[in-house]
């Protein structure tokens, strides 16, 4: 478990895709899961999910939004994480189901690619949407083309794909599909629209995965609980998957800007130290 | 003959009340050598040491305190490892006035306080800490078994030092970054210094214990690889899982459960933010929901991050509170203040899920329930509301399932704990033992450590053939 990172490369501006070395979790993680990354002494324990595993290694793609993602996108091949827990939550439920609907934004594209690679080996028929604030945003494009039915990018601007946002393209499958099942990752607003878009359409079920603010990911803290069909949950051990349309999102929202203050402090301090971080 | 002992306790030093609100240092400083020299000699030697019988673990009380009085601390020391592998630890936190002192004979004569054992353990452990600079014990040959200690916690490390010094090869998993469990994560720094806690986990991994941290067991590793790889497993993984009252508002931002609200001051150090990353609210007014010590620690906890009012509201009264007294007199004399027969029915936040206060109702005290206790009942139409930003619910925790579910032929009862011998911690699976907190249920760390000695014994005798439950 030596942590090691492997592999470091941009895959979008604020953006790294990260193999590191770690054969325990290399050896047992399966889509969907996620690890708990401290990356050193006074750092925090921040939750990550895994997007491939490899024969030693594991990869996880990071973005850098506020001090520790920061500093761990500004971390070199050879340095070495501290601490890695995991694989932490339940797999993803894969079966055969024929069409499926897989919807990624932002860096929720690389937490989607393990589990459409999973619906493939079931030989369902993939029909995927990316999107992206603009062509610079949509990440593993390619992997994605390489595995998919049928594929729709949508981008804010129109840069790449249609101009447009994911529902959008929900609304395209649907005109030639019928969908009974579909996955939606990214950002947290993203999945709520896409839940109430996959209600309108009639999706039966639509599976988002949750990244709520969470310390020791094992069920012990209790932050990361999130209301789910009136019921709390905590999303490490009963997650971090669930079912979208019955997700309490604008409760999540609200506690996802729980330490809005103090993670401005903390990344105030920490630009103060290391100066211009536009070049990441 | 001046047989009569002082009646009262050797005071001990501790740091004053408006200076260690401001500080997470140790309240309480230790004893000098010639405090613990003078303390010592309360004790009356009685022969049939009924301090003994109230000890979890057994220590040899009045053997231990004969060689301080003697000013013999090294074979003080000696005495107290024999028996006890978290000296420091328990000298700090064990409920002696319920243990050991509430049996001592010196306490029984009128007007006298009894013998203050726990200060006098602690004296020793800091003793040796400073005095003793390589103390190896020896080990019994290795005997080519191994044992699995889920959960590194007081449970869990009492076993492995025990079964490490019958000469058995131990491996602790644990999930967090740290050894330790709640003398990490939930006792803060005041009561008990992380370092105290390092310093005994470095004692244990001296005896060849090798802990794996960052090890969650059913997702790391899993329970079939460890009954294959092991000769017997011993689960002392505690009742994690907070409980919250489920009461309207409790998703407010604002509102934790008192292990998050531990962890992020002791563990992740939120209270050294933003030198430390993790952050935590530093609330102006705070409430804190329930009495027992946690609750304590939470309220003290919030003060030293700098509230301007902590109030600590309990559905019973100052005579029903579980808290360890020195606990709640500490936090009186730290401004804490307290309301009785209070309980929360609803917290209120504003627009953006910010907590704003908590509604409370007024309890009074009907008929004693089944644990003897007068049962709290609400009295109609007595709500109010207290004006809070931060709410902290220490009501207890329930055992944490995600584990437990994965350990097939496994008897967990009702309320979800394991279901395991009590004399012996044998579970319903053959070669698994358990003990502490997810066998009881929330009690304390002495009673983890005694629970996870005894396992220790008996874990030995089945790996020597002599014990077998599962036959």
């Amino acid at each position: 478990m030596s942590n090691e990172i492997l592999k470091k490369t941009k895959l979008a501006p604020q953006v790294y895709d990260f193999i590191i070395k770690n054969e325990e979790i290399a050896k047992r993680a399966k889509p969907g899961q996620f690890v708990v990354v401290r990356i050193g002494e006074k750092g925090e324990r921040i939750p990550l999910t895994i997007a491939d595993t490899y024969e030693n290694s594991f990869r996880m793609v990071v973005r850098a939004v506020g001090k520790t993602t920061y500093e761990l996108c500004m971390m070199e091949e050879g340095q070495h994480l501290s601490d890695i827990a995991g694989p932490l939550g339940n797999p993803s439920e894969i079966d055969y189901f024929g069409d499926v609907m897989l919807i990624g934004g932002g860096v929720g594209i690389a937490t989607l690619l393990p589990i459409a690679k999973e619906l493939k080996r079931f030989n369902n028929r993939l029909h995927v949407i990316l999107g992206g604030r603009n062509k610079d945003y949509v990440i593993m494009l390619e992997e994605f083309e390489n595995l998919c039915d049928e594929l729709i990018i949508t981008t804010d601007d129109g840069s790449m794909g249609i101009k447009g946002v994911v529902t959008d393209g929900m609304d395209l499958v649907m005109k030639n599909t019928k969908i009974n099942i579909a996955w939606a990752v990214g950002p947290t607003i993203m999945m709520k629209f896409c839940s109430i878009k996959a209600k309108e359409l009639g999706i039966e079920k639509i599976w988002v995965s949750l990244n709520p603010i969470m310390i020791d990911g094992t069920g012990m803290c209790g932050a990361c609980r999130v209301t789910v069909d009136g019921k709390m949950k905590f999303a490490c051990v009963d997650g971090p998957e669930f079912d979208g349309e019955k997700v309490d999102w604008d409760e999540l929202l609200k506690r996802l800007s729980q330490y809005r203050d103090e993670e401005e402090i903390s990344f105030g301090k920490f630009k103060e130290q290391v100066g211009d971080l536009s070049w990441l | 003959m001046a047989l009569k002992p002082p009646a009262k306790k050797v005071r001990m030093k501790e740091q004053e009340p408006q200076e260690r609100i401001h500080n997470f240092f140790e309240v309480a400083l230790g004893y000098s050598e010639r405090e613990a020299m003078e303390e010592a000699k309360r004790c009356l030697q009685c022969v049939h040491h009924p301090c003994v019988s109230g000890c979890p673990v057994g220590i040899d009380i009045p053997g231990f305190i004969k060689k301080i009085k003697e000013n013999r601390f090294y074979e003080a020391v000696k005495i107290l490892k024999y028996y006890n592998n978290l000296p420091a630890v328990c000298g700090r936190v064990c409920p002696q006035e319920t243990q050991c002192e509430a049996k001592c004979v010196v306490g029984k004569i009128p007007g006298s306080e009894p013998v203050a054992i726990g200060r006098l353990e602690r004296f020793v452990a800091d003793w040796e800490a400073v005095n003793v600079k390589d103390n190896q014990i020896e080990l019994p040959e290795n005997k080519n078994k191994k044992v699995a200690v889920i959960g590194s916690g007081p449970a869990g490390l009492t076993a492995a030092a025990d079964l490490a010094k019958q000469g058995y090869v131990v491996d602790v998993f644990e999930a967090l970054h740290k050894p330790g469990g709640v003398l990490v994560y939930g006792i803060p720094e005041f009561r008990l210094p992380k370092s105290i806690v390092d310093r005994e986990i470095a004692y244990i991994k001296s005896l060849s214990v090798r802990i794996l941290v960052n090890t969650p067991v059913g997702r790391a590793v899993t329970v079939e690889e460890l009954l294959q790889n092991y000769d017997a497993i011993f689960i002392g993984v505690g009742a994690g899982t907070p409980k919250f009252m489920n009461i309207p508002g409790t998703n407010l931002n604002g509102v934790y459960s008192a292990n998050e609200f531990l962890t992020r001051v002791n563990l992740m150090k939120a209270y050294l933010f933003p030198e430390f990353d993790t952050p935590i609210r530093k609330g102006k007014k705070v409430v804190v929901v329930g009495g027992g010590n946690v609750a304590m620690d939470a309220a003290r906890s919030a003060l030293r991050l700098g509230a301007q009012e902590v109030t600590v509201i309990y559905r019973r009264t100052e005579q029903e509170m579980p808290a360890r007294k020195e606990e709640y007199f500490h936090a009186v004399e730290e401004g804490v203040h307290f309301r009785w027969l209070t309980q929360p029915i609803e917290y209120l936040g504003d627009e953006k899920g910010t907590l704003i206060g908590v509604r409370c109702i007024t309890m009074e005290l009907g008929e004693p329930d089944k644990t003897g206790r007068r049962k709290p009942i609400p009295i109609e139409d007595s709500d109010f509301v207290i004006e809070a930003d931060t709410v902290v619910e220490a009501i207890g925790t329930d055992a944490n399932r995600f584990l437990l579910n994965q350990f097939k032929g496994l008897s967990i009862n009702k309320w979800g704990y394991i279901v395991a011998d009590e004399q012996t911690g044998a579970t319903t699976l053959k070669k698994v033992f358990a003990g502490g907190d997810i066998v009881t249920g929330a009690a304390t760390v002495i009673e983890a450590m005694g629970a996870g000695k005894k396992a220790a014994y008996w874990i030995g005798k089945y790996l020597e053939g002599e014990f077998n439950p599962w036959k």
